[in-house]
């Protein structure tokens, strides 16, 4: 019944490419293998912008596929997306082509088997973003940390086998505690106390149209002839829905949390991320920020809310405090301390220029859990929308860095100054992209961040006054930041002579540029894309919150 | 007289079918001893093929018993000393796997210290003669027997490259450790038996099932509560002996010089084909004879095994030596499979069965990576001798970094599975039987695979992360060591990608076993 299988093509081909890529090609021919490699990630870019036909009016999970997997357990084969993992998947193709392109010069050494882990990487993140099936998307979710380890521990900076291993024990030990959860939530599903109360109506929200629920329905069907639970997600999410709210939801909802807190990161787990970025190579740290930051964020929105709603919207378990209101708490910690630290490395002597990106990325991630937990229709929308923005200007940031860092080999803020006499489309490139982090309007920060504190202060205005002092910090450190590389005279030799942005270079900045711009003018397209989605999410977790009626589909409706 | 002996004759004609995998080794086993002094020195080698080709005739011998009870129905032979059932048959099967993948990486092992000896060979065939009845033993003579003689023969296999001091030292220690602890568990056996009456282990279960609910009823037997204090003491007695045999805390001393010492094929032995049989041993005791007092003995073992693990794992981290690295990981995993019986439902049998496969294949390629390493003079068994190896030879690093992912449980292998089995028995156990404690240990467990990455994960460090060679002459690589890499690492990864055909025959196979537990609730 279900014919498409373009979710698994997209999944499958950059692993596909790594596999013919370390198969045919030779050790000493690194020219061939870059030039395969991007043209591959190219092809990926291409092929994964079929998914942009998204029936954006149906909304709901679409693109199906279901196959039997390994029945014994239940688990499935099962992909399907809707519209926020739609423009995640598209993001990550695009910021892979880029990354491959960004590697040409920078990686002088194994080029082959490191082109190759960076299309497995990729093929492990949209696999976690493609998945509709919990066991599937923890394989890819755990598997992901593989090819990021070695990409750190082969082509990082000095430091780098201490920042491989922190990162990746560091977020494994996030990935073990939600595999309890995991055992947990899937033992519930074949739990009769809550089977029984689930009704086809519970995951109709959230599968959106009636193929998922089929596809749901179909699932269910199958678990129970072979005697088991089912991973599918849209059901674990009813029986989230009917749970009661208690110490086993609670449990659960933080035993999830912890494991997708340490990916985005949230303020008291955060510390990989800095030797983490620091260490990469720059295609790396463009990955990690761009993609695999929103991993944690993308979870906490699939899984997190949905799967546990009575949890999500808690305000009292912990006595005056809630689930909700720990998670708001971090969140605004993570914004005003990441944009304090961030600008500790403009005001230290020899600030790392990377530090201060990665810094700014916790900021960042903060807001889009401010957006996600303000539990309504705007916060999500902006939180979503931040997490491609983030995607957007980190990327370019941290290339940025790489560019410079190529020339220079060094990424200390004393070092620089003057540069827009020398370098001037860098500058330029530079201003964009440091206005975009800003979120000055018009840039497409400025729209996700309005939206995100918007939905907080619908909330509690508190929580957007919070947030609203880390932006202006980050607004600060930005600016101090660009006077301290850009203007002025240049007073270091080595600056006098350096080139300009070369065309390769320009290939893969401006698309960056310019999607900043688009969102930031006319972000009605992207916000078609997940409104539906991000509506039904709010309704699972707040069923009687009153939701505005969707704008897309009444585009019919217009009097002549 | 005549008539006696006829009917004697006729009741072993079936019994002899139910053996027929074990009477094949054993034959095999005694041409092996006759060929080494037929053959001249050089020719040692054909022992080895002849070896493997004995093993791959019980494996079709097996296979045709298996074949004839695909349900795993129990058969008994030999007034009730043995009992074929599914349990049996799987663990043979996975006996003799360990035993073949043994062989094919003992070759060039042996080769290289010069030590190409054919009872080699036959000694392995007997040591899986005593690990396949201990899989099918039902009585606790029938068991006691071939552990002892899995265990002789493997002082001797660890005392084989006798010009080596480590060796011999550590056969000495693994001696009388061994000893030791069989005669602990000899003491537990015959508590049990002084208790039972008998030393069938059904028997024993019904006596002591008796025992335990008589236990607060004086009025029908007061002879329970005189005897539940012996039973008890039989138990830890019986249990103390077991975490000898699989090295768990706290005598888990011996293994790390065991290990250390033996010749690497036999330490890959060892740690793989010995460690299943103990756990046969365990799962037969535990689960049958000592089933009515599992509220007695899963504290005790869910005790020791969470304090294993992190011994082992703790261990392990500080190890620059990769064969005493392997003896603490060993540990560790003992400590995971111990999780198995603490669950003791379908799922846990299931992990348990599915987990100590994939050890086998894993842990085998480990080691036959390591041996690869080996040259005449050159150990090749510290951490730092694989240096590089990703550069020198990409297609043995990849295999070794496989294995070693699965050791620690990363999805898409078999170590994945099977700790996915071993934690899902647990939470299913604590559902049951409404005891939180069961999910406090799955969850300690689970925290310790962070612990356990940290230490495989050396090893892709040095593999893969360092510019540096150890050095660039070739891996010492034979056809059959090869192979058995190969198998190893297909097995694995099929068993974390496909693993659906092979748990569904084991639970086919185990299903007549599990009574107490019921399957997963269905609605």
């Amino acid at each position: 019944m279900l014919k498409h299988n373009i979710l698994s093509i997209i999944t499958w081909l950059p692993a596909i490419g790594a596999v013919i890529l370390l198969a045919v090609f030779k050790k000493d021919q690194p020219g061939a293998v870059k030039k395969f490699a991007t043209a591959w990630f190219g092809l990926a870019f291409l092929v994964s912008l079929v998914l942009l036909g998204y029936d954006r009016a149906a909304g709901g999970m679409q693109f199906l596929e279901d196959h039997e997997w390994i029945p014994v357990i239940g688990a499935r084969y099962q992909m399907g997306v809707d519209g926020v993992a739609v423009l995640l998947i598209v993001l990550t193709t695009l910021l892979g082509l880029i990354a491959s392109l960004s590697s040409w010069k920078y990686i002088e050494k194994r080029e082959k088997e490191y082109y190759a882990l960076l299309l497995l990487l990729q093929s492990a993140v949209v696999g976690v973003f493609g998945s509709m099936d919990l066991f599937l998307f923890y394989l890819f979710f755990e598997v992901g940390l593989v090819p990021m380890y070695f990409l750190i521990g082969i082509w990082g900076g000095e430091n780098r086998l201490y920042a491989a291993i922190k990162f990746f024990l560091y977020t494994l030990v996030g990935s073990v505690v939600m595999l309890l959860g995991v055992i947990k939530m899937y033992f519930l599903t074949a739990d009769p106390a809550l089977t029984s109360k689930v009704t086809a109506g519970a995951w109709g929200i959230l599968a959106g149209n009636t193929e998922a629920s089929a596809l749901v329905a179909h699932s269910v069907q199958q678990a129970q002839v072979h005697g088991t639970g089912t991973f599918n997600i849209i059901y674990m999410q009813a029986i989230g829905s009917v749970m009661p709210m208690g110490s086993m939801q609670v449990l659960l909802f933080f035993a999830f949390a912890l494991g997708f807190a340490i990916k985005v990161p949230m303020f008291p787990f955060h510390t990989w991320l800095p030797d983490a970025h620091v260490e990469a190579p720059t295609a790396g740290s463009v990955i990690l920020a761009g993609i695999l930051l929103k991993l944690g964020t993308y979870g906490f929105y699939r899984f997190s809310l949905p799967m546990f709603p009575a949890a999500s919207a808690d305000e009292s378990y912990f006595g005056a405090f809630g689930v909700r209101s720990v998670m708001i708490l971090l969140a605004i910690i993570s914004i005003i301390y990441g944009a304090l630290a961030a600008m500790y490395f403009v005001v230290k002597r020899d600030g790392d220029v990377k530090k201060l990106v990665a810094y700014s990325s916790v900021s960042s991630m903060g807001i889009v859990m401010l957006g996600l937990f303000a539990l309504n229709p705007n916060g999500v929308n902006g939180a979503v929308m931040q997490m491609i923005n983030h995607g957007i200007y980190s990327g370019a940031l941290f290339l940025l860095v790489g560019i410079i860092y190529e020339r220079r080999h060094t990424r200390s803020v004393a070092e620089f100054g003057g540069l827009s006499h020398v370098m001037p489309g860098y500058a330029a490139v530079f201003l964009a992209m440091a206005m975009t982090a800003i979120g000055l309007p018009l840039l497409c920060v400025f729209i996700s961040e309005f939206l995100s504190l918007r939905g907080a202060y619908e909330a509690n205005p508190l929580w957007a006054g919070w947030a609203a002092l880390g932006i202006i910090l980050n607004a600060a450190y930005m600016l101090w930041l660009y006077q301290r590389m850009f203007f002025g005279n240049i007073e270091n030799p080595k600056n006098e002579k350096l080139s300009d942005l070369s065309g390769r270079e320009w290939a893969y900045m401006l698309p960056l540029v310019v999607l900043s711009l688009w969102i930031g003018v006319y972000p009605k397209p992207f916000l078609a894309y997940i409104e539906k989605p991000v509506n039904a999410v709010v309704k699972q977790v707040r069923p009687d919150y009153p939701i505005p009626p969707p704008t897309v589909p009444q585009r019919a409706a217009k009097t002549p | 007289m005549f008539l006696l002996l006829q009917n004697t004759f006729q009741f072993s004609m079936s019994d002899m079918q139910l053996i027929a995998p074990e009477l094949i080794l054993t034959a095999g086993a005694c041409i092996a001893l006759v060929m080494e002094v037929i053959l001249p020195y050089k020719k040692s080698k054909v022992t080895a093929y002849f070896a493997l080709s004995v093993i791959l005739l019980a494996a079709i011998s097996l296979g045709l018993l298996w074949k004839s009870n695909p349900g795993g129905q129990a058969l008994d032979g030999f007034y009730g000393m043995l009992r074929i059932d599914g349990f049996a048959l799987v663990f043979k099967a996975i006996f003799l796997l360990a035993a073949g993948l043994a062989i094919a990486i003992s070759t060039k092992f042996l080769d290289i210290e010069r030590e190409q000896h054919g009872e080699y060979y036959a000694l392995v065939l007997f040591a899986t003669v005593g690990m396949m009845f201990l899989a099918s033993g039902y009585d606790l003579i029938s068991l006691y027997i071939s552990l002892e003689l899995m265990a002789l023969t493997f002082y001797v296999l660890v005392a084989f490259t006798k010009r080596e001091k480590r060796s011999n030292e550590a056969a000495m220690k693994y001696f009388l450790l061994g000893a030791f602890s069989s005669g602990i568990l000899l003491y537990g056996m015959s508590l049990l038996y002084g208790v039972a009456g008998s030393t069938n282990l059904g028997e024993i279960g019904r006596a002591v099932g008796e025992i335990v609910t008589n236990y607060s009823r004086p009025d029908i037997d007061p002879a329970a509560a005189t005897l539940r204090p012996i039973l008890l003491l039989g138990m830890i007695a019986l249990a103390a002996g077991l975490f000898f045999k699989i090295s768990a805390v706290p005598f888990h001393m011996w293994a790390p010089d065991a290990y250390e010492g033996a010749p690497t094929s036999v330490t890959a032995f060892l740690s793989t084909g010995s460690k299943a049989a103990s756990f046969a041993l365990y799962a037969r005791i535990f689960m049958v004879a000592l089933a009515p007092m599992r509220i007695d003995w899963a504290p005790l073992l869910g005790l020791v095994a969470a304090i294993t693990i992190v011994v082992g794992n703790w261990g392990a981290v500080t190890q620059e030596n990769s064969k005493r690295l392997l003896a603490y990981s060993s540990i560790s995993n003992a400590g995971y499979l111990l999780l198995a019986l603490v669950a003791g439902n379908s799922q846990g049998y299931t992990g348990l069965v599915f987990y100590l496969l994939v050890y086998v294949l894993m842990n085998m390629g480990a080691f036959a990576v390591i041996i690869s390493l080996r040259r005449r003079g050159i150990i090749g068994d510290n951490v730092d001798d694989m240096s590089g190896l990703a550069q020198k030879a990409p297609l043995v690093a990849l295999m070794m970094a496989i294995f070693l992912l699965s050791l620690g449980g990363l999805p898409l292998t078999g170590g994945f599975m099977g700790k996915w089995y071993l934690l899902a028995g647990l939470f299913e156990r604590g559902r049951t039987d409404g005891k939180s404690w069961y999910i406090w240990l799955a969850g300690w467990a689970a925290i310790n695979i962070v612990v356990s990455f940290y230490y495989y994960i050396r090893f892709i460090k040095v593999m893969y992360l360092g510019d540096r060679i150890a050095d660039d002459k070739p891996l010492s690589l034979s056809p059959a060591l090869r192979t058995a890499l190969v198998v190893s690492v297909i097995g694995v990864v099929i068993l974390g990608v496909y693993p659906q055909p092979f748990i569904s025959v084991t639970q086919r196979l185990l299903d007549p076993l599990i009574t107490v537990a019921a399957p997963l609730a269905l609605r």
